[in-house]
Order: structure tokens, then sequence, then C-alpha cells
């Protein structure tokens, strides 16, 4: 690939006037992802609804939650919640918040909006397949939901799907029947949306920058979602065939997963010789990369964000890509370590350990880079800057854990209780979604040209910040002390003093999800009253501040900018202040240089 | 859906496009490099499941792959040789003639292709045809379920292969620009790919099946 790809037109046609073509159906790459990020903010709003169902639950496991009958009279009869339906609740608040918020946002949503404008192209690289991947991941979305209005409600194996149970059907369960072949078959479409969402995130990369924007001068934002692009196409791309063996398990009497005499319900199923560790291996193969998918972003959203508020360069901008590609490459080398205690030969548990202490070192360089950068820094604290340093707080937090559960030894005492909950919703969870809310705070100015609220947005970021502490802290120490997870209700003797801690855990995650009212209320608001936004109001350097607020149909008003030097430009003097922007020209006077 | 729409108006910065045409984006052929590594990865994660799955399971009945399949393999070699033909006709020609639409009669080759690609599928459809006759279904057991599942997914790439070469077509057919080189070059690759994934399908189910 050339460092300086030729502008290339992409926008053969005028903007379009219909409303379908302009608001629905629309080939504008800016439309397409704040699609995006309303179907996330769906998404999570729904996973968060259900979540407090279960905590409520769990906490009060014989009260009954009023409405609750209306939504699912056999789930929740007298809106009490069996363990059935628990279960249902449970997979379907890890699915949707897994692909439908942790992906679609931070990746699919912001990488959508912002990805062509940082390189300087006036589009993604293929507009008719960037609009097939929303919509596919729309109807996905629509088939997952359409589960909770089926007689049996949604399935029940956790969003891993584990086989055989997700394979067998009805006598596994209620939800194992129509609802875990829903589950399935949306699974399935969503992964060919990211796949060509992917492939067009590549292409765009390597072939729409713009003059004199090389591989080393792109915005560390644009290099985490090239590279999630490159983990996603490889990723995704095992997700889908695993997910069509699950569905002809389940609909054509196939035996991929299904072990021969397996007895489920006191009935003999009729498949045989399968192996379920089989979609374990190619369900984590997919799964720990998913991970990375969903927290890369935010390493990248935070090394975009930080330095603009530290008005000071990213410390080691290289050393930074270095670890996120390391990152990337060795997230497929640990995908045995969920698999510690399946049942697979113990000697590989060290050859997947290994790895999954490795991939801590880049990681750990990385927040050291972030922590460099502050360093003597007179941060600006606003609302983007506190959500990246809770990004950086929270990741610690969940990473450290990762190091305990990377050892086979303790996994297997831990593996199956709140440590593990408590672990992977810090650092794969609320560390994205810190990410999200400081690419929100940050970009929204750009996106609809009005200025967020500062004041809610400081309420809000500490509201969150302690309440996630609140509620996930708390949920190591329940793992410490044997608290399985996946458990309807907490009744048995040895649980039973653990009920108050619970309690406690629910009324912060109550709190915690009424603060993000306050973000819904500023964003909603913002959207279309919030004050008018300058072109550049937080005098960064990239190139999405170099076009007006929002940015016009083609971006850059008919000429693709010229970019003279890298995104790292702070602290030193420049024009406008202490920074240079990536397309000021030369100081030196050329006039053929146009910015 | 709530979206805010662009304000028409052009940052005052800069100057007003420029009149000559821009060079041929390259992002068609790289985003079928990008396909073609994500089909690779999906085929080996298939193929991992069936050396997994075979491994020590009693139910895995070898039988006899149809011979039609060899036929099909020389159809579908013979359908990329007239499009490597096709495609260097056509791109030398447009340079030779100042880069523009080659008469229909150049296109020969190319619908040649498109005819020798439908013989394939429909060749695959008569090797579903000979196994079900055998009494060898999707379900009866593992080896006709991954047979069935390869060649179904490979047939499904190979008509989206066929798809994009009747864009391309559509595109010469049009007689006006330039010849859409990147199309026809990306459409090729892709189209050769599936060769090569055939090819590599082909001796997976002989050595296995």
């Amino acid at each position: 690939m050339h460092d300086t790809a030729a502008p290339a037109v992409v926008h053969h046609h005028a903007p379009p006037q219909g409303f379908l073509r302009k608001h629905v159906f629309s080939l504008d790459h800016k439309v397409i992802g704040k699609q995006y990020l309303d179907l996330a903010l769906v998404a999570v709003c729904t996973g968060m609804v259900l979540s407090w169902l279960m905590r409520l639950h769990l906490a009060w496991p014989t009260q009954p939650i009023p409405g609750l009958e209306k939504l699912s009279p056999n789930g929740a009869a007298g809106g009490l919640i069996t363990p059935e339906y628990y279960l249902s609740l449970m997979t379907m608040h890890g699915t949707i918040m897994v692909f439908f918020v942790l992906t679609t946002a931070p990746f699919a949503g912001f990488g959508n909006y912002f990805l062509p404008i940082q390189v300087g192209a006036q589009d993604m690289a293929f507009p008719r397949i960037n609009m097939t991947s929303f919509w596919l991941t729309f109807v996905a979305f629509l088939v997952l939901i359409a589960s909770f209005f089926i007689h049996d409600g949604p399935a029940l194996s956790g969003w891993t799907a584990y086989a055989p149970l997700s394979a067998v059907g009805k006598d596994a369960g209620p939800g194992q029947g129509l609802g875990q072949t829903l589950w399935a078959v949306s699974i399935a479409i969503f992964c060919i949306a990211q796949l060509l969402g992917s492939l067009n995130f590549i292409a765009t990369t390597l072939d729409l920058r713009t003059k004199g924007m090389s591989l080393a001068r792109m915005p560390f934002s644009t290099w985490s979602w090239f590279i999630t692009a490159v983990i996603g196409l490889i990723a995704f791309a095992v997700l889908m065939p695993a997910c069509i063996l699950l569905i002809l398990d389940r609909v054509a009497g196939t035996s991929f997963f299904i072990p021969a005499g397996l007895v489920i319900s006191d009935r003999l199923q009729p498949h045989a010789g399968g192996s379920p560790l089989l979609w374990q291996h190619l369900f984590w193969f997919f799964g720990h990369p998913e991970v990375y998918i969903a927290i890369l972003p935010g390493f990248g959203i935070v090394s975009h964000i930080l330095p603009v508020f530290a008005r000071k360069p990213l410390l080691g901008p290289r050393v930074l890509i270095g670890c996120l590609i390391a990152i990337a490459f060795l997230s497929y080398t640990v995908w045995g370590h969920h698999m510690f205690v399946s049942g697979m030969n113990p000697f590989s548990a060290v050859l997947f350990s290994v790895p999954t202490l490795v991939i801590t070192i880049p990681a750990a360089i990385v927040t050291m880079l972030w922590i460099g950068t502050i360093y003597g820094a007179k941060l600006r604290f606003t609302t983007p800057a506190l959500f990246c340093l809770g990004f950086v707080s929270v990741f610690v937090s969940g990473g450290i854990s990762g190091f305990l559960l990377a050892q086979p030894s303790i996994d297997t005492y831990l593996h199956a209780t709140y440590f593990v909950v408590g672990h992977f919703h810090f650092v794969m969870g609320v560390a994205a979604m810190f990410g999200i809310f400081a690419a929100t705070y940050f970009w929204l100015p750009k996106m609809f040209g009005r200025m967020m609220n500062e004041t809610l947005g400081k309420w809000h970021f500490w509201l969150t910040f302690i309440g996630v502490y609140c509620v996930f802290m708390p949920m190591h120490y329940l793992g410490l002390a044997g608290n399985v997870r996946r458990y309807a209700e907490f009744t048995d003797d040895y649980l039973k003093p653990l009920i108050p801690l619970h309690r406690f855990i629910t009324i912060a995650a109550l709190f915690t999800g009424a603060a993000q009212l306050i973000f819904l209320f500023n964003l909603i608001r913002s959207r279309f009253r919030g004050p008018k936004a300058p072109d550049n109001p937080w005098e960064a350097t990239s190139l999405e501040w170099s076009t007006t607020s929002p940015p016009p149909f083609d971006n850059f008003g008919g000429r693709p900018p010229v970019v003279h030097r890298g995104p790292n430009e702070y602290g030193v003097q420049g024009p406008a202040g202490d920074y240079v922007m990536q397309a000021a020209p030369e100081p030196a006077g050329r006039a053929d240089q146009p910015c | 859906m709530l979206t805010v729409t662009s304000p028409p108006s052009s940052p005052p910065r800069v100057s007003p496009p420029t009149a000559t045409q821009p060079p041929e984006s390259k992002a068609a052929e790289t985003g079928v490099w990008m396909g073609i590594a994500t089909i690779s990865m999906s085929f080996a994660a298939l193929t991992s499941a069936m050396v997994v799955r075979q491994s020590g399971a009693p139910d895995w009945q070898h039988f006899q792959l149809p011979p039609i399949l060899y036929f099909n393999t020389l159809i579908l070699l013979m359908s990329s040789l007239t499009l490597e033909s096709a495609r260097r006709r056509i791109t030398a020609a447009a340079g030779q003639v100042g880069s523009l639409v080659p008469p229909v009669q150049r296109l020969a080759e190319l619908y040649l292709t498109l005819t020798l690609g439908l013989l394939f599928v429909m060749g695959q459809v008569v090797a579903w045809r000979q196994l079900a006759a055998q009494g060898l279904f999707l379900a009866t057991s593992p080896s006709s379920a991954f047979f069935y599942l390869f060649t179904a997914l490979h047939g499904l790439h190979l008509l989206g292969g066929l798809v994009g070469l009747l864009y391309v077509l559509h595109r010469l057919r049009q007689a006006t620009g330039p010849v859409p080189r990147t199309a026809l070059g990306a459409a090729t690759l892709y189209w050769h790919f599936m060769d090569v994934l055939w090819v590599y399908l082909l001796a997976l189910l002989t050595i296995r099946v």
C-alpha cells in the first residue's frame, strides 16, 4: 500500500433528497454511524433493565416484581421469576450487551462516523455494503428481541450458548426451543453484518486515506478501529460457521455438538457422536478476540482524547500502536483460558495460561503510556477527560483480577463464581462503556453541532464511577467466598450470609442505572437544544476538527484535506494556540497547500 | 430514528473541487482480498471442526464421492481460464484505444465464464442428488453432513461471485466511461479464489470422507 494514497471519489452523486434515502436507507457513513449508535442506545437500555430484574430477584427472591407477569406470563407468574426465566434474562442481558452494545457502539457506531473523516475520506470504501451491514445488525437485533414475545421465552444457555444444552432443543428447558434457534439465527446474521463492516473499515483505511495521511500519521482512534476490524474479520469468520453448525444440530438432525447417549429430561437424545468441547473451542476462538473487539476501540478513544485534555502529546505513540498490534495477535492464542474447567487436557491449560499472562504486558504498557501522558500535565477536567481517567481506573481494576484468573489452579476455584462476573464486567463491560461515554461527550459537538452540558456530565461521571465500584468490587469478595454465578437464588445455608451484600449490590445497581437517566437527558436535550458548538471546541488536531460541526455531506466540502503531520502535536507553539492541526499548512508559506 | 442533517454549506477554507478525473480506487481489490481472508478463516474453522468431529467418532461413515465432482472441477478450472483471458483482452484493448469500453463481441469469453459457472453449480446439485439416491442425507453421518455443508457453502460463495461478474458485465455493456478495470480485476481475483477453495475442499473431502 502507498503511504499517501490518492484521494478517491466515493460520492459520485449529489446528497440524497428523499426522507428514506436521507435518514433510513442512507449510504452516508455519518448517518449509518448515528443509526448504529441509536440502535446501541436502545439495546443498552434493554440490557440494563434486564440486569435490574436479575438483581432484584437475587436480592429479594420471594418478592414479586410488579408488572413483570405481563411481559412473561410463563416465566414470571405472579411477578416471581422462575429459575428458568432468570437464565433467560441472563442470556439476553449478556447477548444484547456484548453484541449489540459493546461491539455496535464503540466499533461500528463511532468507527463508522469518524474513521472516514479522520483519514480524510468522503465516505466508506463501500457505502452500499455499509448500509447493508447496519440493516443486517438491525434485523439481528429484532430476531433476538422477538424471542421475548414467543410462548416459551428466550434462550437460557447464556451468551456463550454452550452445547449440548444449546443444541438439543426443548427438552433442555422452555427457552431452548424456538428461543435458542432465534438466538443462533440472530448471531449468525450479526456475524455477516460485522464481517461486511470490518471489510469496509479495512479497505477504507488502506485505500481512501487523503494526501499526506500516511499510516504513521493516522489518529490513534483510527488505528484502533482498523486493528479491531482486522480482529473482527477473523473472529466473526469463526463464529459464523459455528452458528451454522449449531443451527443444523437444532433443525436438521445433525450431530456436530451432541454426544452419544445423552439423556435430558429423561429422554434419550436422538443424536450421536458429537463433541460439546468443539463448540467451546469454536466459540471462544471468537469469544476472546471479541473481548478485544469491545475494548480496543476504547483504547483508541482514550489515547485520542487524553492528549487533547492533557495538552501534551501522547507518550510513545509508536509503542502504543505496537502494543495494539501485539494485543490483536495474542488475542488469538488465549481462548482456552475460558475452558480451564471444561475437561480439556490439563497440560493444554499451561499452553493457554502463558500467552494469557503475556498479553497483560502490552496492556500494562498501554496503561503506563496513559499515566505517563497525564503525569505533570495541566489536565483540563472536562467530562470526556474524566471518563478517560475513569476508563483507566476500571480497566486496571478489572485487569488485575485477570492476572489471577489466568492461572489454571486459581481459575479452577474461581471460574464458576462471582469473581469472574466482577472481573469481566470491569475490564470489558464498564471499561468499554466508559470509552463510549468519553467518545459521546467528546464527539457529540462534532456530530450534532451542539455542546453537551458539562455540569450534568460531571454528575453523571461521578455517580457512575462510584456506582460501578459499589456494584462490581463486592462481587470479587462474593466469588472468593464461594458464591456461584448463574444461580437464580442463594437460599443454601452457606450462601445465606452473603445475601445482605447482594442487596447492597442491587441497590447500588439501581442507583447507578438511575444515574444514566442524567446522561440520557443530557444526550437528548443537547442533541436538539444544546449551545451551538464551534468547529473545534476542544482545540484538537485531527481532521474531524478541521471541518464544520456537523460535517457536510461529503465531509470536507468538495475537496479532501491535505495532511502535513501526525495527530500528536500538542504542547507546541502553533498558529491558534498550543497545538497544530494535522491539516494546517506548513509555516514556510507554501501557498499551494490548502488546509 | 433520531438524526440531524448536515448543513449544505461548505467550510470556508476549502477550494472548489477539481475537474480532473480522480484515479480509480483500489478499494474493490482490497475488499476482495479481505473477503478471501475471512472466507478462508471460515473454511479453516470448519476444517478443524471436521478433524475434531472425525477423531474417535464411531459414527463416521466413509463413502465414495460422486465422480461428477471431478468433471465439475474441470468445468470450474476452465471458467477461470476463460475469465483470465477475458480480463487480459479487455484490459489490453482498453489500454490501446484510450480507456474506452470494448465492443460487445469482446465480451464473449465473459459470457462463457458465466455459463461455465452456472454449469458447475448445476453439476454440484447433480452430485447431491446422486448422494441422496444412495441414501446419504445431511443428517445420515457427520461425513455426509460435512460434505453437504462444504459444497453448499462453496456454492453460495460462488453464486456471489457470479453476481459480481454480472455486475462487471453490466458496467462493461453500459459503454460509457472508462473500463472498470479494478472491478473486473476484483471479480476475477474472487473467481480464482473460488477455484482454489474448491480444489482444496475436493482434496479435503477425498482424504477424509
